[in-house]
């Protein structure tokens, strides 16, 4: 074996602060990925302060929140972007389908990561037949098309919530883990696992101290920009009407609901959009530029 | 050569023995229940279990496992419940509308794609270059019913340039293929200006340069053809993956083709459909990675096969 450099196989210092720090620093030298933390930022406030901050409820029918001949209103100084075709106010339900979107979204790809890498790192350590199966299982997925497969399930599964996690979560895990299980084969295989092997250390300890955090910019990277994939589906589903279902607000329903009458309201399909796709941005902007500054293969190269 | 091709075929005929196994699980494990579906709303339960029984239902899963693949062999994909029609005659009646759709999504994706790529990376760093990436990071995380319905507002409500959905001609053709190709092209521009600026780093490249050849030489004759090849790889996994996305685009525009098709059978609980479409995508996903690496170690004789 030839002598590799010591600061190369150090494994990273688990103490988190100053990294985090350095990360956050790091990320606000970008304007793009600044301008998505704070969208991400703006709509997380919204989301979580609905209640306040939305001026009329989400599904109240407003009285004077339609026409006199029974067509929505245009976005103008008491609704600011306009009302549906029954009469709510348009703001209020995007500022509730925000929650919507951020929780499908941090929920279903949380629960992705966690599948994704617990397969990736199971297949990856403890490789042999048990590797092999998942990983097979794994490429048949891939072989799978994901948003059919999405589509499928979720249609033919009585739609809530949490389903609809579930099903994004189900359909997304397969990329995670052939990363996490490419990493944690050659992670497993470098000198410092080894030596820690031949001091005595359990399998727990090595998963914990030595894999973990080397797979922590990898898990954070796509946990981020799982995130959008996640949005879109999300939108993607409700908008076919087997996603969340009316009355919780979701953009992509809000845009269902509102689409045949593209032509005389517009902007109830294109508020709706233009929400679905900010957010979606955000995370991948985010997403990109944590790449960018996690991954030290990729730099230079762009 | 030939022993690598054995092993890859082999390995794809495997993968979709798979799929075909983990669809039938999973429909057969439905909450729904396709025989009181196909017998109507006002079907009594004697009824019901008549048409369960008619359509073999009744019978343990690997039996209905094996006949479903028995027939998959013979390219048999059965029959659908409702429309009483061979499913591969119902996939094959819808086939021409879908096709057109992936070739005009194909087209455009590519030729917006490389152009954009090809562009950004002459001019790195530009302020082109940074317009040209923001707008592939906006076209990558739009999802494709929002895309689709701007266009038709802008392009057919607005300006009447084209028809309201609809099958018919290339003007109906135009506004769903820019749907699928403005989409993709993010991606694909992405992939290629990364791919061409590692090929200008090449030496071969400041060779070219250094005997003056001209800029447009370079870059049309030396750089394009080896930048492109990665990106020949990324179209036969795109053509099985626009499976999906069929459905959303044939839905917003009213498209007769086989996501259409899936998409009612969906609805209606009709399993053969929904299993023929199934197995269908993932054959055009494993044949399309396939060629992939089938394709890309035949044009670059630099890539081994392992």
């Amino acid at each position: 074996m030839t002598t590799p450099s010591v600061t190369a196989e150090r494994p990273p210092s688990t103490r988190g602060k100053s990294r985090v720090s350095a990360l956050l620093r790091a990320l606000a030298r970008r304007k793009l990925a600044l301008f998505g933390l704070a969208v991400i930022a703006v709509m997380v406030l919204l989301a979580a302060a609905a209640p306040l901050v939305a001026p009329y409820p989400y599904d109240q029918q407003l009285a004077d929140g339609i026409s006199l001949d029974g067509a929505p209103l245009p976005p103008d100084m008491k609704y600011l972007l306009g009302t549906d075709l029954l009469g709510r106010d348009l703001l209020s339900r995007l500022i509730y389908g925000a929650r919507t979107s951020l929780v499908i979204g941090v929920v279903a790809n949380g629960a992705s990561v966690m599948i994704g890498s617990f397969i990736g790192i199971v297949a990856g350590f403890f490789g042999r037949w048990l590797g092999a199966a998942l990983m097979r299982f794994t490429d048949l997925m891939m072989a799978f098309p994901a948003q059919l497969l999405a589509i499928l399930l979720a249609a033919l599964f009585s739609p809530s919530l949490w389903i609809v996690a579930l099903v994004i979560a189900m359909v997304n895990w397969v990329q995670v883990a052939r990363i996490v299980y490419t990493e944690t084969r050659s992670l497993a295989r470098r000198d410092f696992v080894e030596a820690e092997r031949g001091l005595g250390a359990g399998m727990p300890r090595i998963l914990l101290r030595h894999i973990l955090p080397h797979l922590f910019p990898t898990l954070l990277v796509f946990g981020t920009l799982g995130i959008s994939t996640s949005v879109l589906l999300e939108a993607t589903l409700s908008y076919l009407g087997i996603g969340v279902q009316p009355p919780i607000p979701s953009w992509g329903n809000i845009i269902s609901e509102n689409q045949s009458y593209f032509g005389s309201a517009p902007w109830l399909v294109f508020f709706p959009g233009i929400a679905i796709i900010l957010l979606a941005l955000s995370f991948n902007l985010v997403g990109d530029a944590l790449r960018d500054i996690l991954d030290p293969m990729q730099k230079g190269r762009h | 050569m030939a022993a690598y091709l054995g092993r890859r075929i082999l390995q794809s005929l495997l993968i979709l023995v798979g799929i075909s196994i983990v669809t039938f699980v999973l429909l057969y494990m439905l909450p729904a229940d396709p025989a009181a579906q196909v017998a109507g709303r006002s079907a009594s339960p004697a009824m019901i279990a008549n048409v369960r029984h008619e359509l073999g239902l009744d019978q343990p899963i690997y039996k209905q496992y094996f006949r479903y693949a028995g027939g998959l062999l013979q390219g048999n994909l059965g029959r659908s419940y409702l429309e009483r029609t061979e499913v591969t005659t119902l996939i094959a009646s819808r086939f021409p509308a879908t096709l057109q759709l992936m070739i005009g999504g194909v087209i455009c994706e590519l030729a917006l794609g490389l152009t954009i790529g090809i562009i950004a990376a002459l001019r790195r760093d530009s302020r082109v270059d940074q317009i040209l990436m923001v707008t592939m990071f906006v076209t990558v995380s739009s999802p494709q019913f929002v895309l689709g319905i701007i266009l038709l507002y802008v392009f057919a409500f607005e300006l009447g340039w084209f028809p309201i959905g609809g099958y018919g001609g290339l003007r109906h053709l135009v506004l769903p293929s820019l749907t699928l190709g403005i989409l993709g092209a993010g991606w694909y521009g992405r992939m290629m200006r990364s791919s061409m600026l590692d090929v200008l780093r090449q030496d071969y490249i400041r060779t070219a340069r250094a005997k003056g050849l001209s800029r447009i030489t370079i870059v049309l004759g030396h750089a394009l053809p080896n930048a492109v090849l990665p990106i020949i790889a990324m179209i036969g996994i795109d053509i099985g993956n626009f499976m999906g996305g069929f459905v959303v685009v044939e839905s917003v525009f009213g498209w007769p083709g086989i996501g259409n098709l899936t998409w009612l059978a969906i609805q209606r609980i009709d399993i053969p459909i929904i299993m023929g479409v199934t197995v269908i995508s993932a054959c055009a996903i494993v044949i399309g990675n396939l060629l992939a690496d089938i394709i890309v170690p035949a044009i670059d004789p630099r890539i081994k096969l392992k």
